[in-house]
C-alpha cells in the first residue's frame, strides 16, 4: 500500500486517531441529544452525601501526592533512557553494559537517599 | 493532481477506515461482553445466578444497560469547568481505543506496524492519567477530586514498575516492535518468555491490576470512602465512557501479557498450526482477563500505604535488579552460548 510521504506506516495510525476522537464524541453527543435534558439546581450540585457543598473542591494538594509525582518523573525518565539502550544491547557491547550500570548505580544511591529518608513512607 | 489518484487515494483511506473499524467494532462488542462475563464469573464464585432475563442466558444484558445509559440526562454540574468535564471521559476512552492500533491479531495481522510499538504503547498508558486528573479537578467535587489523586498516584507509581519489566522483555527481544517481540517466542510453550522472566510476568500482572484500577487496588473507586471515586459526578454516556475504557483497558493489559509473556499468536505446542494463531491470541487475552475477574472475587481490597509500599519498595527495586541481571545476561552469556 503506497501511503502519504513522511507518515508511513504511522499513516493507519493516524486514521485509528481520527476514528477514535470522532467515536468517542459522537457518544457523548448522541446521548445528549437523545435524552431529556431537564437540569435543575439540586441535581446540577456538586455531591456531598446530602449535605450541601460545604466549599469549593479545589483544594491544595497534599505533598505526598507532589512528592511520588516528583519520583515518577525521575523513574520513568530513566524508563525512557533504557528503551534505546535495551534494543542495543544484543550486540554484545560490554562497554555498553556498563555506562548504563554506572547510570543506575547513581540513580540507584538517590533512590537508597530517598528510601532513608522517608519519601516513601505513606503515613 | 488529476482524478485516478484522488480516485486511488479515497478508496485507500476508505480500506484504511475499514480496517480501523474492524478492529474498534469487534473491541467494543468483546467489552460489552467482558462486563457480562465479569458478572456471571462474579455471581458463580458467589452462587448466585447472575444476569439472565435479558435474552437468552442474560446475554443481551450488556446491550440494555448501553441503551438505558444513553437514555439517561446528561448530568453536568453547575461548579463543574464544562469544557473539561465532558472531555475527560472523551479522552479516556479515545486513549483506550487507539492503543489497538499496534497490536498483532496474527501473523501480519496489524493495523500499524510500527518499529517502536512497545514506546507507542507505554506512552499512550502514561496518557490516561491525563483522564482522570481532569476529570476529578473539572467536576469540582471532593470526592471526584481526592478520588483522581489516588489513581493518578496509584497508577504513577506502577507506572515505572511497568516499564522496567517491558524493558527485561526488549532485551530478551532485541526489538521494539511488537511482532518481532512475539516471533522471538516461537517453537511452543518453551519458548514464551514468561519462563525466563517469570517473577517480571507477576509484577507486570499485578501492576496491570494497578494501572486498571481494578481490585485489589481499587481504592480510587473505594465506594465506602470516596462514593464513585473521580467518576462521581458523571452519568449517562460520560460515566459509560470512563466504564467502557476501564474494561478496554483491561483488555488491553490482556493482550500486552499475551504478546509480552505468553507468545502472542503462537500455539503452545510447537509445529501446530491446526488452530489459527487469532484463535490462540484470542484465548490468552480471556485467560488473562478471567484472572482479572478472579482476582476481584478473591481479594479484599489493599489499604492505601500497602499499595505505595508494594509499588515503591517492592516492585520498584526488584524489578531493577532484574533488568540488571537479564542485560548482564544478554551481554555476558547469551553470546558466549
Amino acid at each position: 500500500m503506497p501511503y502519504i510521504p513522511y507518515l508511513g506506516e504511522y499513516f493507519p495510525v493516524l486514521i485509528f486517531l481520527a476514528i477514535a476522537v470522532v467515536l468517542s464524541s459522537a457518544m457523548v453527543g448522541m446521548a445528549y441529544l437523545v435524552a431529556r435534558q431537564k437540569p435543575d439546581k439540586e441535581k446540577n450540585s456538586a455531591y456531598e452525601c446530602g449535605f450541601e457543598a460545604f466549599d469549593s473542591a479545589r483544594r491544595r494538594f497534599d505533598v505526598r501526592y507532589y512528592l511520588v509525582a516528583i519520583l515518577f518523573i525521575i523513574f520513568d525518565l530513566e524508563v525512557a533512557f533504557l528503551f534505546p539502550w535495551a534494543i542495543t544491547l544484543d550486540d554484545g557491547s560490554v562497554f555498553a553494559f556498563w555506562s548504563m550500570m554506572v547510570f543506575l548505580g547513581v540513580l540507584t544511591i538517590g533512590f537508597i537517599y530517598e528510601w532513608k529518608k522517608g519519601a516513601l513512607e505513606w503515613e | 493532481m488529476d482524478s485516478s489518484v484522488l480516485l486511488n487515494l479515497g478508496m485507500q483511506l476508505g480500506w484504511l477506515i475499514l480496517l480501523v473499524l474492524m478492529i474498534v467494532v469487534p473491541l467494543l462488542i468483546t467489552v460489552a461482553y467482558v462486563t457480562y462475563a465479569e458478572r456471571k464469573v462474579l455471581a458463580l464464585v458467589q452462587l448466585r445466578m447472575g444476569p439472565n432475563l435479558v435474552g437468552p442466558f442474560g446475554l443481551l444484558q450488556p446491550f440494555a444497560d448501553g441503551l438505558k445509559l444513553i437514555a439517561k440526562e446528561t448530568i453536568i454540574p453547575t461548579g463543574a469547568n464544562r469544557a473539561l468535564f465532558v472531555a475527560a471521559p472523551i479522552l479516556l476512552f479515545f486513549l483506550s481505543l487507539v492503543s489497538w492500533a499496534v497490536i498483532p491479531f496474527d501473523v501480519g495481522l496489524v493495523l500499524a506496524d510500527i518499529n517502536v510499538g512497545v514506546l507507542y504503547l507505554f506512552a499512550l498508558s502514561s496518557l490516561g492519567v491525563y483522564g482522570i486528573i481532569i476529570a476529578g479537578w473539572a467536576s469540582n467535587s471532593k470526592y471526584s477530586f481526592l478520588g483522581s489523586l489516588r489513581s493518578a498516584a496509584q497508577m504513577v507509581s506502577y507506572e515505572v514498575s511497568i516499564g522496567l519489566v517491558i524493558i527485561t522483555v526488549l532485551l530478551l527481544a532485541g526489538s521494539m516492535n511488537l511482532s518481532t517481540i512475539i516471533i522471538g517466542q516461537a517453537g511452543g510453550i518453551t519458548g514464551w518468555y514468561i519462563w525466563p522472566l517469570l517473577p517480571m510476568f507477576f509484577i507486570f500482572f499485578i501492576s496491570g491490576l494497578a494501572e486498571t484500577n481494578r481490585c485489589p487496588f481499587d481504592l480510587p473507586e473505594g465506594e465506602s470512602e470516596l462514593v464513585g471515586g473521580f467518576n462521581t459526578e458523571y452519568s449517562s454516556m460520560t460515566f459509560a465512557l470512563f466504564f467502557l475504557g476501564e474494561y478496554a483497558n483491561m483488555i488491553l493489559m490482556s493482550a500486552m501479557t499475551a504478546v509480552l509473556f505468553l507468545g502472542g499468536w503462537h500455539s503452545p505446542i510447537p509445529g501446530d498450526d491446526v488452530i489459527p494463531g487469532l484463535v490462540w491470541f484470542a484465548a490468552k487475552i480471556a485467560f488473562c482477563l478471567f484472572v482479572f475477574i478472579w482476582v476481584r472475587a478473591t481479594m479484599p481490597r489493599f489499604r492505601y500505604d500497602q499499595l505505595m509500599r508494594l509499588g515503591w519498595k517492592i516492585f520498584l527495586p526488584f524489578s531493577l535488579l532484574y533488568v540488571v541481571g537479564v542485560a548482564a545476561y544478554v551481554t555476558f552469556f547469551r553470546g558466549a552460548l
